[in-house]
């Protein structure tokens, strides 16, 4: 009776033909990245991370003695869509872990249903943090894993005095850089030294951005770039600061979202010199690290990269492979008490710890870009454990997220109050 | 007049009927008070679908009735949907912000909450502040008024200058889509003070209504979507039916005629433009709630041009015509690219809809504008054996666009 | 832990290998072993120093090899060594002092010395003396990167003594201006300083600003009478005006310790929260408590009682105000220097906003050219034709993947942008051809659909680029000449790529006109626009001549799309970008006029600029504002900047 109703509502819920006939044999993991639209050459990638890792692991035997299936869906890189086929997911594929979203604002979109229907989501892209669900797990960097290393590099080991901070005009850039003037002018640097400037998506006409960041040497003072430029966009700014014949010793550019995907399409031999910030790099040298770039190149090709989103995945799958294997079952909570603590190895050497605040602790990588599109590794910290809310607003410092002991994800220290469980959308 | 009325558009009776059952047949077969065969998410998808016949019926009033080819339709849907947008915010935070603030020793002052709603809302997008066009944010009444009156507003602004300065045909659709364009750029403005690129999300949890769960929440919606179609068909269709109906035809197929003839022809341009304008903005604040998120990607000059597409290939000048283009259009692009239509192998190369649909789209949109210009609404016309006179020849009238003798026999 | 770190100093220098005993520069390595291996900028120094001192015949060689990153480690034994590779994975290393090979050893076995830029600055600079009188020139270049990077006050003097000897006048050039820089810094005569301060006055160079500015950097302070003789006073404020709120004012005093600081909001909350006893602070319920008023009632009560401390009322911070005196003052404390320093800036300052305000122009005009080239092919199309094309973005589209194409095939990047400008411009004439005669033809008297149908072909055609080439970014490289810029000054330049495409465009200016004026084309394009049976009786056949037409106007197109590829990027969503901005060109300047069209380009290119220059941190808003200003400017003049009048206007 149950499968006949639930043909039912497969064929009705326009056509979701998954047959559910063998629904009990499998743990169903769904993955909703978009295949589609402006965001399918990053989001595209993460899927076939997923759908790997799970051949994997069948290959291991599958899990709870149970072959795990992929259920692929495509939000198409439509925000709503996102929502919708998360609930579809949950309700209609009924799997028990989703590996999803890029953007902040497909999170945000997936977030209420996620809580709403308690299911459990891995988030793997670097963010602008400010944000803790009790239904996600963080693997990408929040922006002390990445934005403030970086930053510290720029003003420790470049000597930097002078920031242009440019981005492209959306929530990540718009917050991490809210969180970089805050903390550059309790490091001393003034006001009036942080140039701030936004962009659109896909912006080409960088002549003037890159002249006015030229000028900006003009008070004798040495100047550094931290760039949030998104996708295609950079492709442009790159160019234009070669042509403007902006070398790295002079102005350095630290990009927080520009990786070995992004470079693939750029010829690199302008741009040596110029930094990125990350949790991880091809280049990175490791076993584990050699055999998953190896396994990824058999199955897409020789001239495809790995990147840090995919390293992200590819931990916080194993994380969750363990937890399930701990916990003993699927079920969300169990999995979710399961997941605090859990260890496993970065593909950059040292191990990735999962804190309660659903953020990994994580080492950050600064790498100089080189003329063949990789990234040399130039400077690696200790495993940094990820932080929800910065220190370096002041509403935000006061908060906490704790999920083992407070039971919150949002809590106020000053007031010892938890300020809402479910998350901020 | 009112029997004459649906006698003299039996069509208008049968969508009504047709609307009823469907709406009965999906509260039956609903989580929230049938079998559950329909799940939840699709309850949503099926109740936006309807918003979307809705704003596509505004559209062929404005087009297919009066000829004016609007690319900014889809703005007035996306404004409504952030008039309400901001308060389903406002309310949702206040609560959450209230209850946070009632556990602290001293009660807040009202500057306090204020100032704390404004940190939860623009805290994602590193503001704390509420920009100016929040000001009525926490009230409802004013937020639902503004539903109407934003749109409409703009729409009459808009269409006063233009149509003031006769700009027709083309040109004036390029300056419709100039309009979405900069409206679309305006949103995705951290400073415009609408959450810039992120808009406004959780749109779903309705304020107050935390214990009730969204399968109820989601045929409620479907209902008032149901409710909000049929009222805006009946109106649609009393305004065409009628000599109100005569005029904007007459402006469709030779402007010049019927302003020779003393009609006040700007007047009724602004007046459609202006109501379609308010139906929309209608539609979109029903659409966004079931959504759960509005951002400005949606109000997107290319939005505006699928709701052309959508009217097209359902049928100008025809109501249902719009309905059944903007359902089946959207439910279709849904199934496609949502990866679960099959994918067809044809030996050497398997066809993925999700690659392919947009051209298939694209092709058959070509397709239906040069062989079937009347769209699927004209099958009805082949089922009801209704012939139209075959005329070849020069256009009616000097303006190129308005050769629609078609509608003229009705 | 200094212990600690002494001991394995010692024990390296005792226990470390035989080879580094008799091998001093070897030595002098493993000394600062801990420093190299740590790599950081703060700690690096002594190391450097260590190096460049050592008065080795190496030293130089070893900087420079540490800088170029080949400076390689052995893991075994930690001793260092120069290295080449050899291939898969192997390095063939080299003793430093000899310059003898060691043996190879595979990459695993090997530390690479990894320098990052803030280092690699410093041995620039410790290199400056090795390098300045180095007889390769391009060494003296370095040399002179480094000292303007990372100038030193010990570079004055050997930047002094290298100028008489300096053969290439290029370098002599540079080296001269460098002093003059060096002089303002570190000179210790003032008169040296102030002479060189003059000699830069009018100077438009970044490094002469550069050297100037923190000269008259200033900060501020507060003291309570009359502000110290000794210091270098720029000028006294006011509190209340401009240059200095009260509320900054205050936090001068604040932060000076000469004025207790206000009561913040939220301090006086907790204050409260601090005193609640019974339900009660200060006499006041707990629950009255949400409102401002009643906090000030509870605070000022309990301050009364003397439980807090009274918090600053507005008279106070206005006597505080008034009491103290404000001053902004220079770091530098000569006021002669100051004074030319000034002088200096106020000559440059004028010449550089003239230079910045020729930028912008050569900005608007490069933008302008862009979007003219991008909207020439719809000035034909439906400028002449009145054909809306929406399709018209994917065919530029087309001849930007035209040009990857024949990149991928032809790999010298020269001959690759010559092929791809006929290839792509045959390519698109084709498809435009095809799209005329397939779709547009029947739909001539409908130009509304005509949009709707070139739309759906447009969705198509970008989806079949998706399908095709993938939604990444695609590579368009320009060849090597079209690198770089034209630089007129350190404020005035522009890129050699924006200037082919100014040139393109005024080439297909050109070409327009030459086509439709003085061709048999142009006559009959002319006359089937203007009336299609006149012309048809005249012998002309309009179909032809319509394809043809439309072919023209797609081909540019296909033709533009390789530039804006060489100077933007390369993906399916190329077209978009441009397609909106072009019907607007085409609209603003005037249906049917190709200098309308010229002009409308260039009213928005400069009025983009222009918004931009007026709110530089936000560029959306730019392009906002000019869309605006355009759907404002058709209310005004419906048919654009050149109207056309008369029978050619149509109907």
């Amino acid at each position: 009776m149950n499968s006949v109703k639930k043909i039912i509502t497969s064929a009705l819920a326009m056509g979701a033909l998954a047959a559910p006939a063998f629904a009990q044999d499998t743990i169903k993991v769904g993955v909703l990245h978009s295949l589609s639209g402006t965001m399918a050459i990053s989001e595209t990638t993460l899927k076939d991370t997923v759908e790997m890792l799970v051949e994997d692991q069948n290959a291991k035997g599958g899990l709870l003695g149970m072959q795990l299936e992929a259920v692929v869906v495509d939000p198409a890189s439509d925000w709503p869509l996102f929502a919708e086929k998360a609930r579809e997911l949950l309700t209609v594929q009924d799997v028990d872990v989703i590996f999803g979203c890029w953007t902040s604002v497909s999170r945000k979109s997936v977030l209420p249903v996620i809580e709403e229907l308690n299911g459990l989501l891995f988030y793997p892209v670097q963010y602008e943090g400010e944000e803790s669900s009790k239904n996600v797990f963080y693997t990408g960097a929040a922006p002390n894993q990445q934005a403030i290393p970086a930053t510290d590099y720029f003003l420790e080991e470049l000597g930097v005095e002078k920031f242009a901070l440019l981005g492209t005009d959306y929530v990540y850039p718009r917050t991490t850089n809210n969180i970089l003037e805050s903390y550059l002018q309790q490091k001393g640097i003034a006001e009036e030294d942080i140039f701030v400037n936004y962009t659109p998506f896909g912006h080409s006409d960088w002549s003037k951005i890159v002249s006015d960041v030229v000028a900006l040497g003009a008070d004798g003072k040495k100047v550094g770039v931290i760039s949030t430029i998104n996708g295609d966009a950079n492709i442009g700014f790159y160019k234009e600061l070669a042509a403007a014949g902006v070398s790295a010793d002079d102005i350095p550019v630290v990009a927080f979202s520009v990786g070995e995907e992004e470079l693939s399409g750029l010829d690199t031999t302008n741009l040596v010199g110029h930094l990125a910030a990350w949790n991880y790099f091809q280049s990175a040298e490791s076993d584990a690290n050699e055999e998953f770039v190896a396994k990824w190149k058999e199955r897409m090709g020789e001239e495809r990269v790995t990147n840090d989103p995919m390293e992200a995945h590819y931990v916080g799958f194993n994380m969750w492979v363990n937890a399930v294997e701990a916990a003993g079952t699927t079920d969300v909570d169990a999995v979710r008490e399961a997941m605090w603590g859990q260890e496993f190895p970065n593909l950059t050497g040292g191990t990735a710890v999962m804190g309660t605040n659903h953020h990994l602790a994580k080492p950050v990588l600064i790498g100089e870009i080189q003329d063949d599109g990789q990234f040399d590794i130039i400077s690696e910290t200790e495993e940094v454990p990820g932080d929800a809310w910065t220190d370096y607003l002041p509403d935000s410092a006061v908060l906490v997220s704790d999920w083992k002991d407070l039971g919150c994800g949002m809590y106020n220290t000053e007031t010892e109050s938890c300020v809402q469980i479910k998350s901020n959308y | 007049m009112r029997d004459s009325f649906f006698a003299k558009n039996p069509s208008v009776l049968i969508f009504l009927t047709l609307l009823a059952l469907f709406t009965l047949a999906v509260t039956l077969l609903g989580e929230a008070h049938g079998t559950g065969a329909i799940s939840t998410s699709f309850v949503k998808t099926l109740g936006k679908t309807l918003c979307l016949c809705l704003v596509a019926i505004a559209m062929d009033l404005v087009w297919g009735y009066t000829g004016i080819l609007s690319l900014g339709h889809f703005a007035f849907f996306g404004l409504g949907g952030y008039m309400i947008g901001m308060w389903l915010m406002y309310a949702r935070t206040e609560l959450i912000v209230a209850e946070s603030l009632a556990q602290a020793e001293i009660p807040p002052t009202p500057d306090e909450i204020r100032d704390a709603i404004a940190t939860q809302i623009f805290g994602v997008v590193g503001g704390s502040e509420f920009p100016a066009v929040w000001a009525f944010a926490h009230s409802l009444p004013i937020q639902l008024a503004l539903v109407v009156l934003v749109p409409g507003a703009l729409a009459l602004v808009f269409g006063w200058l233009a149509f003031r300065s006769r700009v027709t045909g083309v040109y004036l659709s390029i300056l419709t889509q100039a309009m979405t364009l900069a409206l679309a750029l305006y949103l995705f403005q951290n400073d415009s003070g609408l959450r810039g690129n992120n808009g406004l999300s959780g749109l779903q949890n309705i304020p107050g209504a935390g214990d009730i769960p969204q399968s109820i929440i989601s045929i409620r919606f479907f209902w008032a979507s149901a409710a909000a179609l049929a009222a805006g068909y009946l109106l649609a269709a009393f305004m065409v039916s009628g000599k109100f109906g005569s005029v904007i035809r007459g402006i469709r197929d030779d402007e010049a005629r019927v302003r020779f003839l003393g009609y006040s022809v700007e007047g009724y341009k602004l007046f459609v433009f202006t109501l379609t304008a308010v139906i929309a903005g209608v539609a979109g604040a029903l659409y966004y709630p079931q959504a759960g998120i509005i951002n400005p990607a949606e109000v997107a000059p290319i939005a505006s041009i699928y709701l052309a597409v959508w009217v097209a290939i359902g049928g100008r000048g025809r109501l249902y015509g719009a309905v059944i283009g903007a359902a089946l259009v959207s439910l279709l692009s849904t199934w496609f690219t949502g990866g679960q239509a099959p994918a067809l192998p044809l030996g050497f190369y398997t066809v993925d809809w999700v690659d392919w649909w947009q051209v298939l789209l694209g092709l058959g949109f070509v397709l239906v504008t040069l062989f079937a210009p009347s769209g699927i609404g004209g099958l009805f016309d082949l089922v009801a054996g209704r012939r139209h006179p075959d005329r070849h020849g020069a256009d009616l009238g000097p303006d190129k666009g308005s050769f629609r003798e078609r509608e003229a026999e009705q | 832990m200094r212990i600690l770190l002494a001991s394995v100093y010692l024990f390296l220098l005792i226990a470390g290998p035989a080879a580094a005993q008799d091998n001093p520069i070897q030595q002098v390595l493993q000394e600062n072993r801990d420093l190299l291996e740590e790599s950081s900028r703060r700690t690096i120094g002594p190391a450097i120093d260590a190096i460049s001192d050592s008065g080795l015949p190496q030293a130089q060689a070893v900087l420079e090899k540490w800088q170029a990153k080949e400076l390689w480690q052995r893991e075994a034994d930690g001793l260092f060594f120069f290295a080449e590779d050899i291939g898969s994975d192997t390095y063939r290393l080299i003793d430093i002092a000899t310059g003898a090979p060691v043996g190879s050893y595979d990459e695993d076995d090997l530390d690479q010395l990894k320098p990052n830029s803030g280092i690699r600055g410093m041995i620039g600079a410790a290199l400056v003396r090795f390098q300045l009188m180095d007889p390769d020139p391009a060494k003296r270049a370095d040399a002179l990167d480094a000292i303007s990077r990372d100038a030193e006050a010990s570079h004055l003097d050997a930047l002094r003594g290298s100028i008489a000897d300096e053969t290439d006048p290029g370098l002599k050039a540079r080296k001269a201006r460098l002093e003059r820089i060096l002089t303002i810094a570190y000179d210790p005569d003032p008169a040296a300083r102030i002479a060189a301060i003059q000699s830069f006055k009018g100077d438009l160079g970044v490094d002469a600003r550069a050297a100037l500015n923190p000269l008259v950097a200033t900060t501020r302070a507060a003291v309570t009478d009359a502000p110290p003789e000794d210091e270098n006073i720029a000028r006294l404020l006011r509190p209340g005006s401009d240059a200095l709120s009260e509320v900054e004012a205050y936090a001068l005093l604040v932060d000076a310790g000469l004025a207790p600081p206000r009561l913040s909001l939220d301090d006086q909350r907790a204050a409260l929260a601090a005193h609640i006893e019974n339900g009660r602070v200060g006499g006041v319920p707990v629950d009255r408590l949400d409102t401002v008023a009643a906090r000030d009632r509870a605070y000022s009560a309990l301050a009364d009682a003397g439980t807090v401390p009274a918090a600053a009322t507005e008279a106070e911070v206005a006597q505080a105000l008034s009491s103290h005196v404000f001053y902004e003052r220079y770091a530098e404390t000569d006021p002669a220097v100051t004074e030319a320093a000034n002088a200096a800036l106020g000559a440059i300052a004028f010449k550089v906003g003239l230079n910045q305000g020729a930028d912008l122009a050569l900005d608007a005009l490069s933008l302008a050219s862009i979007y003219f080239l991008a909207a020439i092919g719809l000035a034909i199309t439906f400028g002449v034709m009145g054909v809306i094309n929406m399709a018209h973005g994917e065919f530029i589209m087309m001849g930007a993947y035209t040009g990857y194409v024949v990149q991928q095939v032809v790999p010298n990047y020269t001959a690759s942008i010559l092929i791809a400008l006929p290839l792509a411009f045959v390519l698109t004439f084709a498809a435009g051809v095809a799209m005329e005669r397939l779709v547009i033809r029947w739909l001539y008297n409908r130009p509304l659909e005509t949009l709707l149908a070139t739309f759906g072909i447009s969705i198509a055609l970008q989806q079949l680029a998706k399908n095709i080439f993938g939604t990444q970014a695609r590579p368009l490289t320009s060849p090597d000449w079209l690198d770089g810029a034209l630089v007129f000054n350190d404020v005035v330049s522009i890129s050699y790529i924006r200037i082919a495409i100014f040139v393109l465009a005024l080439a297909f200016l050109a070409l327009f006109l030459f086509i439709m004026r003085r061709t048999r084309l142009g006559l009959e394009v002319r006359a089937v626009t203007q009336n299609p049976r006149m012309a048809a009786s005249m012998g002309i056949n309009p179909d032809r001549i319509n394809m043809l037409t439309f072919g023209l106007g797609s081909g540019i197109a296909g033709v533009a799309g390789v530039a804006i590829g060489l100077y933007a990027k390369v993906t399916s969503e190329l077209g978009q970008d441009y397609i909106v901005q072009s019907f607007m060109t085409v609209v603003v300047g005037g249906v049917g006029n190709i200098w309308g069209t010229l002009l409308g380009a260039t009213l928005i290119g400069s009025l983009q600029k222009g918004i931009e220059w007026l709110n530089p941190s936000n560029t959306l808003a730019a392009q906002t504002y000019m869309i605006l200003f355009i759907i404002l400017f058709i209310q005004f003049r419906p048919r654009g900047i050149i109207a056309l009048r008369g029978r050619a206007a149509g109907d």
